[in-house]
């Protein structure tokens, strides 16, 4: 299975531009990934001729919309593997699907001195929920340690996993590091205690065929605009029992049967979680990058990303003064590195005068920067338009760097 | 390449893989100051004797601009009335970020490489940074300042 490159690359409007004169080289998809056209036209078209509020009106267009909608909540589910359409829930982004379990879920099911297992490696998205929560609820934080090469410490993680832990919250794929958790065996230790699972699919969805029945997690979540769909729309998966069981999160509009001053009874899931009127064409777009990713296949997808990280890891580590952080055997699209002597604000900059857009920062995942003792690191994460000549870029670009700094 | 040679100048990289006053001062009034976004810190101790500023250094770490700009900046305001120094201050941020300015009387002297960074808006941060440390520590502001 290969995946045409070129064809791909046509795709995606952004990636023809040029800057400061120079071919724009994309190499930062992690944080968020630019849009092909089949999304843009599918969001355009909604707006033109299928618009109006979902879940409201008796007329053409409203029934419309809502079909389109609900459309896109199917190719979620299918995209997941998930049992049934009412467990996908469309929320802002990964972040606000964190929030909801932490003070849903979590304010529901949590008590005093109950445990809540995260790793090392986790986007502060998947931290901060989870210390407000302790704050309010007198919860216990606990983090899996990491090794030096960026791997979840399995045995110190086994040993963190006791009859107090209610949950544990990892990431699929680490941001900063490009470490693939190993979530079967992390569901295996937590189911052994009892405890609930929670995913962070955010840097996994863009590469690899997900299974949430398969990897059997409670929760999984993750964000459309790192899926080459748009931003404010993302997704919560829980299984269906969660969502009947779990109290409403905001109150409003469309999550509720009836309403009076006295008593008010809430939809069923998924629109108890889903009030006020959603990112209709969100949620349409998203639905349509979905297809556009599934159309090119996860087979080929793992196996063009698979020979860039090989190629891209092979590369940049031939240049002495690059030290590469993550060296887990088993990584996704991310490589993240420093330059002994130049700090990564500069490499930025530098790249960028050179075309070549990459990342420099904590990656919103500070821990990981005091765990191997840098302030920030330079990222390149790599999309499904990317090829080696993007590579060879950054490579040349890195050697510029160099020379400026030498 | 020739307007990265504008940002990276040699006075600039040799500052900041050399920098000057880069030390601690016993007994003097100090600030912190971070920038969030890039993760530079920088700690600026200075001394004043009768509204002079007798010593200045700095400590931390941080990308080529922002240790150019303190090693710079401790060279440049060393042995001016504070007072002075803040002046200098206000016609540096306005060098860094508009292109309007001038600076007749070449009281910048050095800093004037910086003007460079103001075709690099998310930089322009570094290089005030230390300088807004500085004014803190003149105010007796120990508190951490921030960029953002
Ligand atoms: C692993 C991971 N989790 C969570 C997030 C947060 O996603 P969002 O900002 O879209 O809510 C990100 C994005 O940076 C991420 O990489």
């Amino acid at each position: 299975m290969t995946l045409d490159l070129a064809r791909i690359r046509a795709d995606f409007p952004a990636l023809g531009q040029d800057m400061y004169g120079k071919h724009l080289t994309f190499l930062d998809s992690a944080a968020s990934a630019q849009k092909p056209r089949p999304v843009l036209d599918a969001l355009r078209s909604f707006y033109e001729f299928e618009y109006a509020n979902v879940h409201r009106g008796v007329y053409w267009l409203s029934q419309r919309a809502t079909e389109r909608y609900e459309q896109s909540r199917a190719k979620v589910r299918a995209f997941l593997n998930a049992a049934r359409d009412e467990e996908i829930v469309f929320v802002r982004g990964a972040t606000e699907g964190i929030n909801l379990v932490a003070q849903s879920w979590g304010r529901a099911f949590l008590q005093p001195g109950d445990e809540v297992v995260i790793s090392a490696m986790e986007h502060h998205s998947n931290i901060v929920p989870w210390q407000m929560l302790r704050d309010e609820r007198g919860i216990v934080l606990r983090i899996a340690p990491i090794t030096d090469d960026g791997d979840l410490d399995l045995a110190a993680t086994a040993s963190l996993i006791g009859p107090r832990t209610k949950l544990v919250a990892i990431a699929h794929v680490a941001n900063a590091l490009g470490t693939i958790l190993p979530v079967r065996e992390v569901v295996a230790m937590a189911r052994k205690v009892g405890a609930k699972v929670l995913v962070d699919g955010c840097q996994a969805v863009p590469h690899m065929a997900v299974d949430v029945r398969d990897l059997d997690v409670d929760f999984y979540v993750f964000s459309g605009h790192k899926l080459y769909g748009p931003t404010g729309i993302g997704i919560l998966y829980a299984r269906h029992e969660h969502l009947v069981a779990m109290p409403p999160w905001q109150g409003g509009g469309d999550m509720i049967r009836s309403v009076t001053f006295e008593k008010t009874e809430y939809a069923d899931p998924p629109a108890k979680f889903e009030a006020g009127t959603p990112h209709i064409a969100g949620a349409v777009g998203l639905g349509a990058a979905i297809d556009y990713v599934q159309a090119i296949g996860f087979d080929a997808i793992v196996a063009h990303e698979r020979d860039l990280m090989t190629y891209a890891t092979e590369r940049l580590g031939r240049i002495n003064s690059l030290r590469i952080i993550g060296t887990s055997k088993t990584k996704s699209s991310v490589i993240s590195f420093t330059l002994a002597g130049v700090h990564p604000h500069d490499i930025g900059t530098i790249l960028d005068r050179e075309g070549i857009a990459i990342r420099a920062g904590h990656h919103c995942a500070q821990p990981v920067m005091d765990r191997f003792e840098v302030a920030a690191t330079a990222r390149a994460s790599f999309g499904i338009h990317n090829g080696r000549d993007d590579v060879d870029a950054l490579v040349a670009g890195i050697t510029k760097v160099l020379e400026i700094f030498a | 390449m020739s307007d990265l040679r504008d940002l990276y100048q040699e006075v600039i990289l040799d500052h900041s893989k050399r920098p000057r006053n880069f030390h601690a001062i016993d007994g003097a009034e100090l600030a912190k100051g971070h920038n969030p976004l890039c993760g530079d810190r920088v700690t600026v101790f200075v001394k004043v004797v009768d509204g002079v500023i007798a010593d200045v250094g700095f400590q931390g770490d941080g990308c080529a601009i922002s240790k150019a700009s303190a090693s710079l900046m401790t060279e440049a305001v060393k042995g001016k009335r504070a007072d002075e120094a803040r002046h200098l201050f206000t016609l540096f941020h306005d060098v860094c970020t508009r292109d309007d300015v001038e600076d007749p009387e070449g009281e910048l002297e050095k800093l004037e490489v910086f003007s460079g960074v103001r075709e690099y808006p998310v930089r322009v941060k570094c290089a005030t940074l230390p300088w807004h440390t500085l004014v803190a520590a003149l105010d007796h502001k120990p508190d951490t300042i921030k960029t953002e």
